[in-house]
């Protein structure tokens, strides 16, 4: 497999360390007043999709970015390669 | 020696003879020649017996498909068995024995099997060897590995190396027939960089075994000029010997190139074999087609083969297997073997399935005729034609060419998510589906089997993926090729009643399957695994399309309906060292040495595998004959004056930002926000889901700069883990990252004597005396004249103690200079062992303790989790069924009888109580004997422990048989008051 | 200077340079390492103060540049400096110095090995060692990737010099596998 990183091109996959599901960066408030509610969910519950995925890859035999690489678990096809710090900072995560 | 065989032209050298050995006998071949070919040329017909009935066997094939002359290669520890006989170079002393057979190949015990072949039928083992279970492993199994079966290994360690590489193309050309040398002309042409990888040695595919002319040349000539012109393409590789065995995603190719296997044993330094890891952008599959055989009775007797075989032995190799053969065909292709070899002077007769059968004037065709039966037991001597009229006919002949068609090479195309297509009007299968992205095929291949639209569509898809890529390539107007139309009507299978084989490798015959249909088996995914058919080491590239005509004849169903199983790499059977490559033996993966290790080397140090690295594990002295002497000494003299231990492997981590406090306080469960300038803490690594992940240290060298320590084992995964909270959770924190980990000689200085030691070492103007540098402290300091250093009071021994760190390069001299300095406190380096002995006796966690299900509440660390922050996982530590009352609790054991021990992975009882899951209290995780205390010790969880002590329970270990008392006491043993780490 | 005698990675006084075929290999010691990371938004700081100290811009990614001072590309906003030991063995202090608080120095010049290849044809070497493909390489490139599971840095000087930089308590695997290469190819 190949993975298109979006600074270094494509690299092969062994040089990455998989992590599992994009939804990872989305991690809840601690001071929700449903915060151990949101915390189980996050930690625990995981779609299972046939077809595109979103998913966490981090390049340790490179730059040490971590990357959300959108991969059809059918196919294999990458269709996309962010860089997670980018989508992140986009979705409001900050401190 | 004479070479009955051998006829006139062909692509060998016969100013190059060869000798060889097989079976023990002596014969002689040219250079050019495969094992199998000289064999022939030798009249040796006869190269194996087959894996179930051990029925004689010889070539079917003249290649990589070939199911059943298979035989050991080589002598020694180079000894290979299953080697495929028609692939096999000749070089000079080639040794080859035949397999599967005893005593000789002429006269096998086992052939007996044969003769009770009406018993061992597809499913005999699964249906007889049913019962008594036990028996399978010890009985059965035995025996019919020793009657069944391939080669056998030489049980010595393989000699040679093997290599990996990776290799970058635009374009892969898989296969050097005409397909693939007009393609790689075409891509060559345009710049592009390719790769034309052919698993032959001699390049051309099928235009060196045919007799066709490509304009005024022969087929074969037309070939290594276009090679040699490729050859001079810097843009061209050109790779023989090289199989591409895979197709995985993205463009990337498995090739194993064959460096060495031509020559009696690899030059010096070079390897065996390459197993290249190809990056393509496009690949074209000119992979060829493979001839397939009719099914007829006694199919298998040495001098069967297929047509195109017996084409290729004569037109390539100048062989024949005899001077009167037949050729049974359902196609015009089959003729084409009657032509060259009549040409060649060999007496030939066709039998032709079709009524409508083309005639020549230069041999005999018995149209619309079958073969009913041969004979010859170790070798054909006739074959029985049944005619149109039932009349039957008895040819005498030494060999016969069995054409049944072609069959594309899809293997590659089905790696992915191809399944092959059935193309009615070639009676083959062709590739269809989803192709592996960027693979186009040609040829045929993809079904084109004439030469001259091979070129084109060669030429084609080439065009076509230089397309894709930008690139405009000149059209080669190609010379005049032959051009017939492939002509077939199909025809698989001479029904009869005696046993006539579909998969010779696995002995799979007709009748197998029609019982494997009788017995319901539907899919033919279950019909290949109850039969074996196609399950062999050729996959079936010869039998899977019959054995599904069969099957569709059988259940009334066509071919497409039937359908097909799986391909699956590698496409031919490939060596397991090649996978390997050099990862074997002491280098199967990399070695990390500490900074002291050439030093511990010098003192004969015992070394232990901790990850990668190595360790010492203890110092063994002169007259030191048990482990626990040097460990027990080690502990003894540390707690008594001082000791050293090397601890670089512990992974470092530089901390630096405006907001490195606020992140650590982020990754660790308790606060580092207010720790000072100047100190250290100990921080404990919660996952997201409340266990804990890894603990270690803080040291603050500035308001923005922390050195954070791992465990050995997780440093790579916490600073992976860091990246993560830093990057995706927390992208705004100004914090950056780095591990030092192998930047800094990291030694441990423990024991009371350890200030003095380190203050004749430590440069003047820094003082280390308890007032300046209390517990805790740490300080970019120098040391033995300016050297740059860092000091950092923390105790893991539980001593008064210090870490020192100097730059790597000086980790050797510092090292020396601590044994020299120490000399007048009789200063004695630890290993791992009296680390963890002096760790256990100080009642201090470690991976034991952390180990992936234990929370800090378990730990005993319940309160560190500060919940006036956010950190990874403190919301779910608070979990319901993390905190129960009778929650696991970190305690010490001591042994009632003290003689006894405290073996770790013991559980433990209540006494009283049944020894079961249901009763079971807890467990222990690390042991040792404390020579400070004189008896063993344990640490472990036991419910509600904290409450517990002074409780007897019960040790059981039922494993290795123990089951005595023990004491639950406090898990530091020693110095529970920490007076000693604050002197 | 201190009286601690260094040693070399692969354990000795002095560094090893060795001849196969055409190609020479070279241990290198005498060059002082330090990394470099931008701080959030003193990024253009860091780039000019790096300037300032190379001579030339800091290298884009998967780059080198500069000659007797000289940095390349460990990652996004993230760079290594080389420099001489002899005159830089206080590298990452200096460093530190030259613009607090713009970014991050950390000391990283023991971390590694480094072994100089110099010859021709060193991509014929490299196609047997890592996935990157050297032979369109020029000069300039800066590439991590793993060589026999090492994480390493190789790096293109010119076609003809090229540096591996590997885990330094790795040397002695990593020399084995560029030896064993060397044997394999020329």
């Amino acid at each position: 497999m190949l993975i298109n990183h979006p600074i270094l091109g494509p690299r092969d996959a062994s040089e990455f360390v998989y992590l599992g599901d994009a939804n990872l960066i989305h991690r809840p408030d601690w001071q929700a007043e449903d915060a151990l509610a949101q915390f189980t969910k996050y930690g625990y519950l995981r779609d299972n999709p046939a077809g595109e995925h979103r998913e966490l890859w981090f390049h340790e035999q490179g730059d040490r970015s971590w990357l959300i690489v959108t991969r059809n678990t059918l196919t294999h096809e990458i269709s996309k390669v962010e860089m997670a710090r980018d989508v992140a900072s986009a979705e409001g995560r900050s401190k | 020696m004479t070479s009955p065989n051998r006829l006139n032209g062909g692509l060998i050298d016969r100013d190059q003879p060869l000798n060889f050995i097989f079976d023990g006998r002596q014969y002689s071949g040219f250079k050019g020649d495969t094992l199998a070919s000289a064999l022939l040329a030798n009249n040796v017909r006869l190269m194996g017996r087959s894996f179930k009935y051990h029925r004689p066997r010889g070539p079917m094939t003249a290649g990589s498909e070939e199911p059943n002359a298979l035989v050991e290669l080589r002598t020694g520890a180079r000894h290979e068995p299953n080697t495929r006989a028609t692939t096999a170079e000749l070089f000079e002393g080639l040794t080859a024995k035949s397999q599967n057979r005893w005593p000789s190949l002429k006269w096998d015990a086992m052939a007996i099997n044969d003769r009770l072949s009406s018993f061992l039928t597809a499913g005999f083992y699964y249906k007889t060897f049913m019962w008594p279970t036990s028996f399978w492993e010890k009985v059965y199994e035995p025996i019919i590995r020793k009657a069944a079966g391939l080669g056998t290994l030489s049980h010595q360690p393989d000699p040679d190396n093997y290599d990996k590489g990776y290799l970058h193309c635009d374009v892969l050309i898989i296969g050097a027939g005409p397909a693939g040398l007009a393609a790689a002309l075409t891509a060559g042409n345009s710049g592009a960089s390719v790769i034309l990888a052919d698993e032959d040695y001699l390049l051309g595919g099928r235009l060196n075994s045919e007799t066709h002319t490509i304009g005024d040349e022969s087929g074969a000539d037309w070939a290594a000029q276009t090679v040699a012109e490729l050859q001079t393409m810097p843009n061209v590789r050109v790779m023989n010997r090289s199989t591409v065995i895979g197709s995985f995603d993205h463009g990337v190719y498995g090739v194993v190139e064959r460096v060495s296997d031509h020559r009696p044993k690899p030059l010096t330094g070079k390897p065996r074999q390459i197993l290249w890891r190809v990056y393509s952008k496009h690949a074209i599959l000119s992979a060829g087609a493979t001839e397939r055989p009719i099914v007829f009775e006694n199919n298998d007797r040495p001098g069967i083969m297929l047509a195109s075989a017996m084409r290729s032995y004569a037109n390539r190799w100048a062989v024949t297997p005899g001077k009167a053969l037949a050729v049974f065909t359902n196609n015009d292709d089959g003729h084409k073997t009657a032509v060259d070899l009549t040409t060649l002077g060999v007496r030939v007769t066709v039998i032709d399935s079709r009524e409508n059968a083309p005639s020549s004037g230069s041999y005999e065709t018995i149209a619309g005729g079958r073969i009913t039966n041969t004979a010859g037991r170790l070798g054909l001597t006739h074959v029985e034609v049944t005619t149109t009229s039932c009349t039957i006919r008895s040819l005498e002949v030494q060999g016969l060419g069995v054409s049944g068609g072609w069959n594309p090479n899809v293997q590659l195309t089905c790696h992915q998510r191809g399944r092959p297509q059935w193309d009615e009007a070639l009676s083959a299968f062709v590739p269809g589906g989803v192709l592996p992205k960027g693979l186009v095929p040609a040829g045929a291949a993809n079904g084109v089997f004439s030469t001259q639209w091979a070129l084109r569509s060669g030429q084609q898809a080439a065009t076509e993926v230089l397309g894709h890529l930008g690139k405009k390539s000149e059209t080669i107007a190609f010379p005049e090729a032959e051009d017939a139309p492939a002509k077939i009507e199909p025809f698989w299978h001479v029904q009869g009643a005696k046993r006539a084989w579909v998969d010779q490798q696995n002995d799979v015959t007709a009748k197998d399957i029609t019982l494997a249909h009788q017995e319901n088996f539907v899919s033919v995914e279950h019909l290949k695994r109850y039969t074996t058919l196609g399950m062999a080491t050729d996959q079936g590239k010869t039998s899977n399309i019959a054995g599904l005509a069969i099957m569709a004849e059988v259940s009334g169903k066509n071919i497409p309906e039937v359908g097909t199983t799986m391909f699956r790499p590698p496409y031919t059977p490939t060596a397991i060292g090649a996978f390997a490559g050099r990862s074997r033996d002491e280098h199967f993966r990399p070695v990390r040495k500490t900074p002291s290790h050439f030093w511990a080397e010098e003192q004969g140090a015992v070394f232990v595998e901790v990850g990668m690295w190595l360790r010492a594990q203890w110092f063994p002295r002169a007259g030191e004959t048990h482990w626990r002497q040097s460990v027990d000494r080690e502990v003894l003299q540390t707690r008594n004056s001082v000791g050293v231990c090397d601890v670089t492997t512990l992974g470092k981590i530089d901390v630096q930002g405006d907001d490195a406090a606020e992140f650590l306080n982020k990754v660790y469960c308790n606060g580092f926000a207010k720790l000072a300038v100047g100190k250290t803490r100990y921080g404990l690594m919660l996952r997201e889901d409340g266990v804990a992940m890894d603990d270690g240290t803080a040291a603050r060298l500035a308001e923005d700069h922390f050195v954070v320590t791992t465990t050995t084992a997780n440093a790579i995964g916490v600073y992976r883990h860091m990246e993560f909270v830093r990057q995706c959770l927390f992208p705004d924190m100004n914090v950056q990252l780095i591990s030092t980990t192998e930047a800094w000689a990291q030694y441990a200085v423990a024991g009371p004597n350890s200030r003095k030691l380190l203050q004749k070492i430590v440069d003047p103007e820094f003082p280390i005396d308890n007032e300046a540098f209390p517990f805790m402290a740490c300080s970019e300091i120098t040391v033995r004249g300016g050297l740059r250093a860092r000091l950092f009071r923390i105790s893991f021994s539980g001593e008064l103690a210090y870490e020192i760190a100097v730059p790597t390069r000086y980790g050797d001299a510092l090292m020396r200079c601590l044994m020299k300095e120490g000399e007048e406190f009789d200063v004695v380096p630890y290993g791992t062992e009296a680390l963890g002995v002096m760790r256990i006796e100080k009642g201090h966690a470690a991976g034991n303790e952390l180990n992936g299900t234990t929370t800090a509440l378990n730990l005993g660390m319940g309160r560190m989790v500060s919940k006036k922050k956010d950190s990874i996982g403190s919301t779910l530590s608070e979990r319901e069924g993390l905190n129960e009352d009778d929650a696991l609790k970190l305690v010490g054991f001591k042994p009632v009888d003290l003689a006894n021990p405290v073996p770790a992975g013991a559980h433990l009882m209540t006494k009283g109580s049944p020894v079961d899951a249901k009763h079971d209290q807890g467990y222990v995780t690390s042991a040792c004997y404390s020579p400070n205390l004189g008896h063993h010790i344990g640490i472990g969880y036991l419910k509600s422990g904290d409450t517990r002590k002074g409780e007897i329970v019960r040790l059981v270990s039922p494993l290795t048989n123990v089951d005595h008392d023990v004491e639950v006491v406090s898990a530091h043993f020693i110095d529970p008051e920490g007076e000693r780490l604050r002197a | 200077m201190p009286n601690l005698q260094a040693i070399t990675p692969l354990g000795n006084k002095e560094p090893v340079t060795e001849t196969y075929g055409p190609v020479t290999l070279t241990e290198i010691t005498d060059i002082a390492l330090a990394s470099v990371s931008a701080r959030l938004g003193r990024e253009q700081d860091t780039a000019a103060a790096l300037e300032a100290f190379l001579g030339t811009p800091p290298p884009g990614a998967a780059e080198h540049c500069g000659n007797n001072l000289s940095a390349f590309w460990m990652g996004p906003d993230q760079w290594m400096i080389e420099a001489p030991f002899e005159t830089h063995e206080d590298l990452a202090a200096r460093l530190a110095g030259t613009s607090p608080n713009a970014y991050s120095v950390t000391e990283q010049t023991d971390a590694w090995c480094r072994f100089d290849l110099k010859g021709p044809s060193l991509s014929d070497l490299f196609e047997r060692l890592c996935a990157a493909d050297t032979h369109a390489f020029t000069g300039g490139e800066a590439v991590r990737t793993s060589i026999e599971h090492l994480g390493c840095f190789v790096l293109c000087r010119t076609q003809n010099h090229f540096s591996v930089i590997g885990p330094r308590s790795s040397a002695g695997s990593l020399y084995h596998a560029l030896v064993t290469a060397f044997r394999s190819v020329f």
